[in-house]
């Protein structure tokens, strides 16, 4: 009982992370039809960012309490920045090319790990945990790693939050609309390119976090991880359905599930094959996913 | 009659020398359109003469080169929002509403904030079964209800020009009606720009007109003329406009006579 309680919180910690990464990527591909291959640029810029200030390079911030979350925050906003540049640097001018676009995002996706790794090096570093997440907490009679449960708990928030901003803000309402007609949108005088902004935006802030929380997860950050969790990610946008923020949270569940249990329960590794596995049958029985519409 | 000059001195929207290349192909050689400070101006054409693309090249929604004046001032560098937000309204063809948004939903989204508070009275009474449908899918409505969305979003802000692609297509004679209604109380407060096949609608709603052919403007001036005249509207539009009783129907039976065929433009 202790085994399944500790891998279903690792299942579900792990699939908190992915849709951390996911439910940007989902926002952008529903609304700009963009295949953001920098996406995993973005959560290793947030992780090093965060891994940076909290390693005692930015006044205020440090690897406990306050300053680790300052350490966050700082992380959050730089790849929030490093997002709005991508959108209005890269993406933007590339809007009615799409061939070139994917190929500057995939630019993009190889550059940055690559700068990483010219700075800090290709090895990978500690990522300094606060006490606080590095202790157990006793659930069901298992003792449960604390960052799962705070991974579950900003992946909940977010979802929270999502589904508040598409539901019941203009914001989100545009952003619904756009989904479905860009040119009607702006057909009916909204600045479409601001929500596209706003969405990469908020993409980069989510994935960044991701970046952070996955430092915390693994306790270490690399040039490539960022790149290691976008592959599941697509995946995970995929199996919930392109564009659906819902199916996505479901396909996260799903897919860090299937994961852990796999690779407990047979072979080490045989968890990533699991998940290949699922992403074929979702396609071939149900090509548009769980949920194939921005909900 | 061809290129006839417009009987307002000053239009309200005036495309000059307005041309579209899509996919290495010219659509719109070389179009003059006015459309009148006042009432409906009809565009009319067969199919495939360049009608929609017109109005969307005067949105910004197709790469264009020409002039677009509104109100006098020169507006074709205009990105399509801002020109929207200059106050035009726009119905596109296949009525552009949001599917998985509902009604009310549709309608926030042609809300201005910042301009003249949405003018839901206006909206609610021309289309009273919008406020009863409110919070329904937009995509579980009739094409006629849909039709009628598609219009109160052109008619919520403070536009001084409503543009309106095929109000009627596809739609049953019953319903043809109240949307030509609609569309004739709201040509009361602001200018209407319609495109439109079915001759009955035009010859209702319509004061002044222009015609493409094969995207060169072919004819532009008053409609009632053109209208009355079965050889022109023959050699421009491909069909006799049954003109002898043009403008003498009660609105219900012209926009039945509507439907059959002989008064529907030619569909070539």
């Amino acid at each position: 009982m202790d085994t399944l309680v500790l891998l279903t919180m690792t299942g579900l910690g792990l699939g908190a992370l992915y849709f951390l990464i996911a439910s940007g990527l989902s926002l952008i591909f529903g609304l700009m039809d963009v295949l953001n291959f920098a996406h995993g640029a973005l959560l290793s810029v947030g992780a090093y960012a965060c891994w940076w200030a909290a390693s005692g390079h930015l006044p205020g911030a440090g690897p406990h309490g306050a300053g680790f979350v300052l350490a966050v925050a700082f992380g959050v906003v730089t790849g929030t920045l490093a997002a709005v540049a991508l959108e209005v640097g890269v993406v933007r001018p590339l809007y009615a090319r799409p061939r070139e676009q994917v190929l500057a995002n995939v630019g993009v996706g190889l550059a940055v790990p690559a700068l990483l790794s010219g700075i800090w090096g290709s090895d990978a570093r500690t990522f300094p945990v606060p006490d606080a997440l590095s202790g157990t907490v006793t659930l069901l009679g298992a003792r449960v790693p604390a960052n799962r449960i705070l991974l579950i708990g900003c992946a909940l928030a977010v979802l929270v939050g999502l589904r508040v901003l598409l539901g019941r803000t203009r914001a989100g309402l545009v952003v619904r609309a756009g989904v479905q007609d860009r040119a009607m949108v702006s057909a009916l005088g909204i600045d479409v390119r601001r929500a596209f902004t706003l969405v990469f935006a908020l993409g980069g802030a989510l994935a960044a976090l991701g970046g952070a929380l996955g430092g915390v997860y693994f306790g270490e950050v690399d040039p490539g991880q960022g790149t290691s969790l976008l592959i599941y990610a697509f995946v995970v946008v995929v199996v919930g359905g392109m564009s659906s923020v819902t199916g996505a949270a479901a396909a996260c569940v799903a897919v860090g599930l299937l994961q852990q249990f796999a690779n407990y329960f047979t072979t080490a590794g045989l968890g990533d094959l699991a998940v290949v596995v699922l992403l074929a049958v979702v396609l071939l029985v149900r090509p548009r996913g769980l949920m194939g519409r921005l909900t | 009659m061809n290129a006839a000059g417009n009987a307002h001195p000053r239009p309200l929207l005036a495309a000059r020398d307005l041309r579209v290349r899509i996919g290495g192909r010219h659509i719109l050689h070389d179009v003059h359109l006015d459309v009148a400070p006042h009432g409906v101006t009809a565009l009319l054409g067969r199919n495939g003469a360049g009608k929609t693309t017109t109005v969307r090249a005067i949105l910004g929604l197709v790469p264009r080169t020409g002039s677009i004046l509104l109100d006098g001032q020169d507006v074709s560098g205009l990105r399509t929002h801002v020109l929207v937000r200059r106050g035009i309204g726009y119905a596109p063809e296949d009525r552009g509403v949001f599917t998985a948004l509902t009604v009310a939903e549709n309608l926030r989204l042609a809300e201005r904030p910042g301009s003249r508070p949405p003018d839901y009275a206006l909206v609610h009474d021309l289309f009273p079964e919008l406020r009863q449908r409110a919070g329904q899918p937009a995509g579980t409505l009739s094409g006629g209800q849909q039709q009628m969305v598609a219009i109160a979003r052109t008619l919520l802000a403070d536009n001084r020009l409503v543009i309106v692609d095929e109000p009627t297509k596809g739609l049953a004679p019953k319903i043809v009606t109240e949307v030509a209604e609609a569309l004739e109380r709201a040509a009361r407060a602001v200018p209407v720009l319609m495109v439109e096949q079915n001759l009955a609608v035009v010859r209702r709603l319509a004061t002044t007109c222009a015609v493409l052919v094969d995207g060169r403007t072919a004819y532009a001036g008053e409609a009632a003329p053109l209208l009355a005249d079965p050889r022109a509207t023959r050699r421009l539009l491909g069909v006799a406009s049954g003109s002898t009783r043009g403008g003498q129907d009660p609105p219900g039976a012209r926009a039945s006579a509507a439907e059959s065929p002989d008064t529907r433009e030619a569909q070539s």
